[in-house]
């Protein structure tokens, strides 16, 4: 933190009096919002091409969402199946997003992620090792090879330790515990306004700072929180989808929301606990209560020419991949998703409500251990399961979004000049549905492209672009809003019952009618978010932060709910009872959201999706 | 199957200047943790209640806290673990300045980590990827494993009971760290001066009391402590090491590597 001087070693908080209104400024040519994988990665980038940096983040520095990653990073480096290249790679992540996919992210993920992966060993990563002393791959559902570079099953915690072990070494300032709620812009008459800043509090202290930079890089991560039943952490509240919408920015694929297959559903208070899809890499099947290994019987035509018929060609696979065929337990997530769904709607559930998960039948107690350290240490713990000895029951949970950011895909801006995105927040790279291990690659790379091109726009303006004193005030009294109301609605009620709607209403299987209810239900939930109020003063009151994070959470479930009801067809990460099946027309364009003119509410626009070239075409002639 | 109980509670609310231990009850059920009981408490009785919590499931750190005196993860805690009856009394860490109620400023941990010499490789194999044995990584990915809770941290009698050796020790978490770095099989740096000088490893006599609070189970006693004392201990009562290093001709250890 080099240029922090005397303050508070950890937050920077200390307050100068003399600092008009209190409130603290600071001076940057890039402003990273969020230090999860992609957020850390973009810094680095950003200060390597020579910009003043900053990270700014709502937690302390390595406990971003990225740590509860587990199974791996996908990247073909072929070091198990030398067959392996991007071009393999790139198929199966767009036929994975059910070709909905922006191409050029496709593309550009595959091709640059192996680099990527390796930059991290040298960095001090300790990767799972092959027999030659090479990075690791492993099975991962929708992969045609093994291809995820791994540490057990605690990938996350190595990536966000790595990147924030070279981010301290590299000194560059970090401001923990600190939530952006507004983004600035300079404003000009011909209305191309442009990003000149950030305006944030200190949760320590509920002060407020501002910073001064014409680029600003978004990295916030999902919005699981607006869902009951999550994988998610708390500060999963679509804050950077809702920035750059009040900003000016667009969101595309939002009605897409990656159900994961398995999470925990025994005891209620861990409900939708993430349980790795590295169990079924591994070798773990799914059985319903009769005891059946049902994913046979759930087989898409999509997927049917790669899928294994029958129980001994899918058993024979995890040997023998050349002559056999994935077991249907590692078909992409939706698919699985929505056959748990069906298995549990049919009565042949678990006594929890879930189904059942079964290595333990499958692999001797050494590998699971081995294999599998965090998860059996999770159903240890909180559960009172060993998974080692007896199945696990597991049910989907709301894991991940494909909606984000529109942004160019080579250097990840917005279109608002200055304002990028990157990771879960950003659109675009995953389509409708996104493949287990191609989110950890996805951060760092399209990370590293954001920090560099966040960089090279910064050094090459003529003059910085200025933050109004209005414009700060407005943003001051929006935050303290809540502190104006007295014995008005809780914030923690507002959130249940937003929880519990998404929930019922914008859930893995999805109808005309209950979509409609659930846009009722955020407007209702709005007009009471206006009065909500909040007890106790400004400092640590996380009354108060969750009251800002609440408004977030509501237009990011508005955009996902209006979203979903207009796409009348099923696709990837998107059900409807009312439209079963794919529809060609729908295939071929985005829901595009913007803010409307009054701020209160947002637009939706049809845009045609990308063409993709013809010499990229033919890796899906068949 | 739900068997719910009125819990009874005792925690500390206050900030830098004063505060006290308050009273409650709260509705619980089978199978939630300490951190559910406290969430429900902050929903329904106390909305400005500080805690720091984050996946609440183990895996990130965050929650960390003293229940019933004792450093533990609030997420990890099961409710089943205490008898119905009893009443559970949750305190910040000790060792860390209190911010507000169960949240403490643990900027100590983040200075202990910018003072260590970060990790430094060789140039990679003639074909751009690098070789290392699982055998020989495994060591490290036990280090590795730490989620950064710094319970080891506060549970440290060295630091816990004298907070005038924050200065001059960076506490177990960064000696697995350091023990970490020096097992790596590709790192090129020697960092067993450092370790003795400026992380003061010289000043933990191995009670072991940071491996009984580590939540991931890691030996940071016998595994990484023991052997990085060994290694530096090599160093200096080495005669001809020390011989070596007065007179000019020996700047790089048995391994090729350069002290920093």
């Amino acid at each position: 933190m080099s240029t922090m001087g005397s303050r508070h070693p950890m937050t920077g908080n200390e307050m100068s009096g003399e600092a008009p209104g209190g409130i603290e400024r600071r001076q940057y040519d890039v402003v990273v919002i969020g230090a999860g994988g992609s957020g850390l990665r973009a810094a680095i980038a950003a200060h390597e091409a020579g910009a003043n940096v900053a990270v700014v983040c709502k937690s302390l520095l390595g406990k971003a969402h990225t740590v509860m990653a587990e199974g791996g990073a996908a990247a073909a480096m072929g070091n198990l199946y030398p067959e392996d290249n991007w071009q393999v790679h790139f198929r199966d992540t767009m036929r994975g997003g059910k070709m909905l996919n922006n191409w050029r992210m496709a593309q550009l993920h595959a091709q640059e992620a192996p680099e990527r992966v390796m930059e991290l060993e040298d960095w001090g990563a300790l990767f799972d090792r092959t027999a030659d002393g090479l990075i690791s791959q492993r099975d991962f559902g929708g992969h045609r090879y093994a291809r995820l570079a791994h540490i057990g099953d605690r990938t996350g915690l190595e990536m966000i330790r790595t990147l924030q072990q070279r981010l301290v070494a590299l000194g560059i300032d970090v401001f923990m515990e600190c939530t952006v709620t507004d983004l600035l812009l300079s404003r000009s008459e011909a209305g191309d306004n442009a990003i000149a800043g950030a305006f944030a509090y200190w949760r320590e202290s509920g002060r407020f700072i501002v910073f001064d930079a014409p680029s600003v890089v978004l990295a916030t991560g999902g919005f699981g929180k607006a869902w009951k039943v999550t994988s998610n952490s708390w500060e999963y509240t679509g804050d950077g989808h809702a920035l750059a919408l009040r900003a000016g920015a667009t969101l595309i694929n939002m009605e897409f929301v990656q159900f994961h297959p398995t999470g925990m559903v025994w005891p209620p208070s861990v409900k939708g606990l993430l349980v790795t899809e590295s169990v079924r890499g591994d070798g773990g099947i799914l059985k319903n209560s009769e005891g059946k290994r049902f994913m046979f019987d759930h087989i898409p035509e999509y997927f049917r020419k790669e899928t294994a018929e029958s129980i001994e060609e899918a058993d024979r696979w995890y040997d023998d991949k050349k002559n056999n065929r994935r077991p249907p337990e590692l078909l992409p997530r939706d698919e699985v998703a929505r056959a748990i769904n069906a298995e549990i709607k049919a009565g042949r559930g678990s006594p929890h409500g879930g189904v059942f998960l079964d290595i333990a039948s499958r692999r001797t107690p050494e590998f699971i251990r081995k294999r599998l350290p965090s998860m059996y240490h999770q159903f240890k713990e909180l559960a009172d399961v060993d998974i080692t000895a007896e199945p696990m029951e597991i049910g989907p949970t709301c894991h991940y979004a494909m909606g984000g950011i529109e942004v160019d895909p080579e250097t990840e801006l917005s279109v608002v000049p200055g304002l990028y995105a990157v990771g879960e927040c950003s659109g675009g790279m995953h389509g409708s549905n996104r493949l287990g291990g191609n989110s950890l690659s996805d951060l760092i790379v399209f990370g590293r492209r954001a920090g560099d091109a966040a960089a090279s726009y910064a050094a090459g303006l003529a003059s910085r672009p200025q933050i109004s004193d209005d414009d700060v005030a407005a943003a001051q009294a929006s935050a303290l809003a809540p502190f104006e109301v007295e014995g008005a609605e809780n914030p923690y009620t507002i959130q249940q019952d937003l929880q519990q709607a998404m929930n019922d209403l914008v859930g893995i299987i999805r109808e005309g009618a209950e979509l409609e209810r659930a846009l009722e239900e955020v407007d209702r939930l709005k007009e009471r978010a206006a009065r909500m109020s909040v007890e106790g003063n400004r400092q640590y009151n996380p009354g108060w932060h969750l009251a800002i994070d609440l408004r977030n959470m509501l237009l990011v479930g508005e955009c996902v709910a209006k979203a979903a009801l207009a796409r009348e067809e099923s696709r990837g990460g998107h059900t409807r009872n009312d439209h079963p099946g794919p529809n060609p027309e729908w295939g071929s364009k985005n829901l595009v959201l913007r803010l409307n003119a009054e701020g209160t509410g947002v637009d939706m626009t049809e845009q045609a999706i990308p063409a993709m070239p013809d010499e990229l075409k033919k890796f899906f002639e068949e | 199957m739900s068997t719910g109980y009125q819990l009874k509670m005792r925690v500390w609310r206050g900030d830098a200047d004063s505060g006290a231990l308050g009273d409650y009850a709260v509705e619980v059920s089978e199978g939630e943790v300490v951190l559910d009981a406290l969430h429900r408490l902050q929903a329904t009785q106390a909305g400005d209640l500080a805690i720091r919590w984050n996946c609440k499931a183990g895996k990130c750190g965050s929650c960390s806290a003293e229940i019933n005196g004792k450093p533990r993860l609030l997420c990890m805690t099961r409710l089943s673990d205490f008898d119905p009856a009893e009443t559970i009394t949750v305190t910040p860490m000790r060792a860390f300045p209190v911010i507000r109620d169960l949240v403490t400023d643990v900027s100590y941990n983040y200075e202990k980590a910018r003072e260590l010499p970060g990790v430094e490789l060789g140039p990679r194999d003639a074909d751009g990827k690098r070789r290392m044995m699982q055998v020989d990584v495994e060591r490290g990915q036990e280090f590795r494993k730490c989620i950064e809770c710094f319970l080891c941290q506060d549970t440290c009698h060295v630091v816990r009971d004298h907070d005038d050796n924050k200065p001059a020790f960076a506490g177990p978490r960064f000696f697995l760290r350091y023990a970490e770095l020096d097992m790596h099989p590709l790192d090129i740096r020697d960092r067993r001066d450092t370790a003795r000088d400026a992380a003061g490893i010289g000043l933990c006599n191995i009670t072991k009391c940071c491996t009984e609070v580590c939540p991931e189970g890691i030996k940071i006693t016998d595994n990484a402590i023991i052997p990085m004392k060994e290694r530096v201990a090599d160093r200096k009562h080495d005669p001809l090491v020390w011989l070596g290093n007065k007179i000019g001709l020996r700047n790089k250890d048995n391994d090729g590597r350069t002290a920093t």
